[in-house]
């Protein structure tokens, strides 16, 4: 069965539902488009490395979430199914984030064969010992990749000061030692647990039929009861970051940094959408580029059109962050700080706020203009508890006194750390 | 149904590309000038939409800039450098939330017309040139992005490797240009450069959205009332040649990395005589542009050689370049192997299927573009640069009719001329 519901104030209708076998699924049907999008989201990530489950705890190497994605295209006596994809036109992939494993694509014809497949080849592992091997070296490639993109290093670096003990700090692909120990019975053992329907989520944009998507994954889903993993995160961790800094030296033109700072653990649902939007309005209030701030530091030549700030909601925790490039990373993290501080115990201006909020409405409005982006958060959504489409209401409850308290929680010299890349002596 | 796209001519020297389309929740508004691409001005044109953007005589600096813009909602309106072969495409390119789903005011569309005229034609100036501190703050600006273009290793060795193949031609200078063009730009060189193209360029106006095009053409006829026009407004050209001589040259650059980039420049030759863009993008797709491509079956997926191993065209210039992230002992080996790829496709050593497979690549991706705002800004752009009348349906239904022995004629023609290799120290190779 499928529930139809409007979202007036964003021009959207959805269809959501679940098959008999437990998978939920959304179709936002849009006649008028040529170009389809289906995404199919598994509610594992990077950060599941430990779980339970028939009694047994599992340690998985770090990077087993990625390399089960990659290996999971191989069809056993067929072509690999993103070579079935493209022959037919199909812009296909997947990706591996701290929490989610995803994989879409996009076509403008043939589509429901090609939900087909993306249904069957997803929920039919087939690993062998040789295809494992190979795409070690593939992923060993990609890591290495990744080790000279001093963005990444200086993300892992910061994420590894702020956590102490959460799988964050590391890489989702892991590092070319972690995936040395991966073996077809490792990805077994986390597709058995984590890819199952009760626990995945599928989103489809376009000019499709809702019932139609809905049989077709009725038909390809298996229906077998099976008990869901608990995935295991060790004890929480405190507010406070586990080292203040972190440096690396790289082949880089100038010296970039990113601050950040733990906001707050264990939220779902809409109050973690709350909170996403307070952060997003606190630190567009206090550093975006229509702030004093903002303007006071580019004057002075202290930071350019990279400097930018983020909220990540992942691995049972929501991290804040901020940066870019400049010649004083210190100096522009602490004014930065004393800004907030001073933010927080002035307040903002009203007008200014009105105008911070109308913003946040246009990039809420802008960020369901891309199909892979509605589909990604309406999975989200479904995992964390909250419906993605009803969450621009959200942005007209949070007030000015919210963002103060964030400012004034978060945005502290105790609670931030600090990683830079420098450039590399020659 | 198709979207109707209307061009019109909105003043001499000025073509409005208007695509009415009620689908998307936010339209795109484009205003790019066509200028020459030279080792001289390229640094000028990178950094003046910049100096543009820090203010205007009404909105003197940033902050009144972004508060205009939270006005409407968030209207993003950013300074574009794009270098299309020989030619710089400068200018702003802006997005915004479609009127009908904001609260009360519906006419962001002229809004955003008018403030990038603004941008555009009244720019904050001291003493008749645009403002000093604009374009020293600017000008640091575009030299750390000129130091940072090493920051990413794989696009970093594709500029080096277009620096050695294009030595003496303008296609060799990067979009920001170099260093030393970038320290001399002063407020007054930057702002005789302004007036000067400001006047003379031919000047590319993109709309899609779901306003009509022909109040689109009058919000804008209005927003550019004041643009001075002088001269005869023809598109730049590029310069490609078309016969080569002699060996490969290959170069090896040593920085601090953990992977090899490789990259394998190759000239089209005689395939630019009379270019066939269809054929063109359909052999690419078959070398090294999509996952069914020889490339990325072979170089990857069989002999697990690296995490990509890719193909790029540039039609402008008729250029072809292969680019992989490898072992620093695999050089030879990919090398080779991107030869014995290219050199099967020269000789129609493939399945119907693989061409077959390229064609749809290159059709889907086509017609994805018109579902893309973006997407579509892009490709009627480099229409108007590289001067055909085909819209993109029409291009996508040339594609179709390409034949094994069109793809494997540009294979045969493509020529490696240079190769580069940026290693690590110590690695040899």
């Amino acid at each position: 069965m499928l529930k139809k519901r409007e979202y007036a104030r964003v021009g959207e209708t959805a269809y959501t539902g679940s098959t008999e076998s437990g998978l939920r699924l959304t179709v936002v049907p849009k006649p008028e488009f040529k170009r389809s999008m289906a995404f199919l989201a598994v509610n594992y990530g990077s950060v599941d490395r430990d779980f339970r489950l028939g009694g047994r705890l599992y340690s998985t190497p770090s990077g087993t979430a990625h390399f089960l994605e990659h290996r999971l295209f191989e069809v056993e006596g067929e072509d690999n199914a993103l070579t079935t994809l493209s022959k037919r036109g199909a812009d296909a992939n997947a990706f591996t984030s701290a929490d989610m494993t995803a994989y879409h694509f996009q076509c403008t014809d043939s589509f429901f064969e090609n939900l087909e497949l993306l249904l069957k080849f997803v929920s039919t592992p087939y690993f062998t010992a040789e295809g494992v091997e190979r795409e070690r070296t593939i992923i060993a490639q990609e890591i290495k990749m990744l080790e000279d993109d001093p963005e990444d290093v200086m993300y892992y670096a910061l994420m590894r000061c702020l956590y102490e003990r959460s799988p964050l700090r590391e890489s989702a692909a892991g590092t070319v030692e972690s995936i040395g120990d991966i073996t077809a019975e490792t990805l077994f053992d986390v597709h058995r647990a984590f890819y199952i329907p009760e626990n995945m989520y599928l989103t489809v944009v376009g000019p499709q039929d809702p019932k139609r998507v809905l049989e077709t994954a009725e038909r390809l889903t298996d229906g077998a009861y099976r008990e869901l993993p608990r995935r295991e995160y060790g004890p929480a961790e405190g507010p406070l970051p586990a080292e203040v800094s972190a440096s690396s030296q790289m082949d880089v033109g100038a010296p970039m940094f990113l601050a950040g700072a733990k906001g707050r653990a264990g939220l779902s649902g809409r109050e973690s959408v709350k909170f996403e939007l307070t952060a997003t309005l606190a630190l567009s209030s206090l550093l975006g580029s229509a702030t004093p701030l903002y303007r006071e530091l580019y004057d002075a030549g202290h930071i350019n059109e990279t400097f930018g700030y983020d909220l990540e909601n992942a691995g049972g925790y929501s991290t804040l962050s901020f940066g870019g490039e400049t010649q004083k990373p210190e100096y522009v993290c602490m004014r930065v700080l004393e800004t907030a501080a001073d933010l927080a115990a002035r307040g903002i201006d009203p007008a200014f706020f009105a105008r911070r909020k109308r913003t946040a409405w246009g990039s809420a409005l802008r960020a369901l203009g891309s199909f892979e982006n509605m589909c990604c958060n309406i999975a989200a959504g479904g995992f964390s508890g909250y419906d993605y489409l009803d969450t621009v209401d959200v942005i007209d409850s949070v007030t000015e006194e919210d963002v103060r308290a964030f400012l004034a929680e978060y945005l502290t010299l105790d609670r931030c750390a600090i990683s830079v890349v420098t450039p590399a002596n020659k | 149904m198709a979207d109707r796209v209307v061009e019109t001519e909105l003043t001499r020297g000025v073509r409005l590309t208007s695509v009415k389309a009620e689908r998307f929740k936010t339209g795109c508004l484009s205003v790019t000038l066509l200028v020459p691409h030279t080792k001289k001005t390229a640094s000028l044109n990178a950094v003046l939409p910049y100096v543009l953007r820090r203010g205007t005589a009404r909105l003197t600096d940033m902050e009144a800039l972004a508060a205009a813009m939270d006005d409407m909602y968030g209207a993003r309106i950013e300074p574009a450098i794009r270098k299309k072969g020989e030619v710089s495409a400068v200018g702003f390119c802006a997005d915004f939330p479609d009127g009908s789903f904001l609260p009360g005011r519906h006419d962001i569309l002229s809004d955003v017309a008018y403030l990038t005229g603004e941008l555009l034609l009244t720019p904050a100036t001291r003493g008749g040139r645009l403002r000093g501190d604009f374009v020293a703050s600017e000008r640091q600006n575009l030299l750390d992005d000129i130091a940072a273009e090493i920051n990413d290793k794989r696009s970093y060795a594709g500029l080096r490797l277009c620096e050695n193949m294009f030595r003496g031609e303008s296609y060799g200078v990067s979009k920001l240009g170099t260093a030393a063009g970038a320290s001399a730009v002063t407020a007054q060189t930057l702002t005789a450069h302004y007036r000067e193209v400001i006047s003379t360029a031919p000047i590319e106006v993109f709309y899609c959205g779901a306003e009509e095009p022909e109040r689109v053409a009058g919000v804008l006829r209005e927003a550019l009332a004041a643009l001075p026009r002088t001269g005869s407004f023809t598109v730049p050209s590029t310069s490609v040649r078309t016969a080569f001589r002699g060996g490969e040259k290959i170069y090896r650059e040593t920085v601090d990395v953990t992977q090899g980039r490789l990259i394998m420049g190759f000239r089209l030759q005689r395939t630019m005589e009379d270019p066939n863009y269809a054929a063109m993008a359909v052999m690419n797709a078959l070398l090294g542009g999509s996952p069914t491509s020889r490339l990325f079956l072979n170089v990857r997926e069989r002999l697990a050689l690296c995490y990509y191993a890719s193909s790029a065209l540039d039609r402008h210039k008729g250029a072809l370049f292969v680019s992989a992230g490898i072992d620093f002992d695999k050089f030879d080996e990919v090398h080779g192997e991107v030869l014995r790829e290219l050199e099967a496709i020269a000789g129609a050593a493939f399945e119907p299927w693989e061409l077959e497979a390229a064609k749809r690549a290159v059709v889907s991706s086509l017609l994805a573009s018109l579902d893309d705002p973006m997407g579509l800004e892009e490709l009627y752009l480099d229409r108007a640069i590289l001067g055909y009348r085909s819209r993109p349906e029409e291009l996508a239904a040339m594609c179709e009719l390409v034949t094994a022995e069109d793809v494997a004629k540009i294979a045969a023609d493509a020529r490696l001329t240079h190769t580069y290799f940026l290693t690590a120290e110590g690695e040899e190779c």
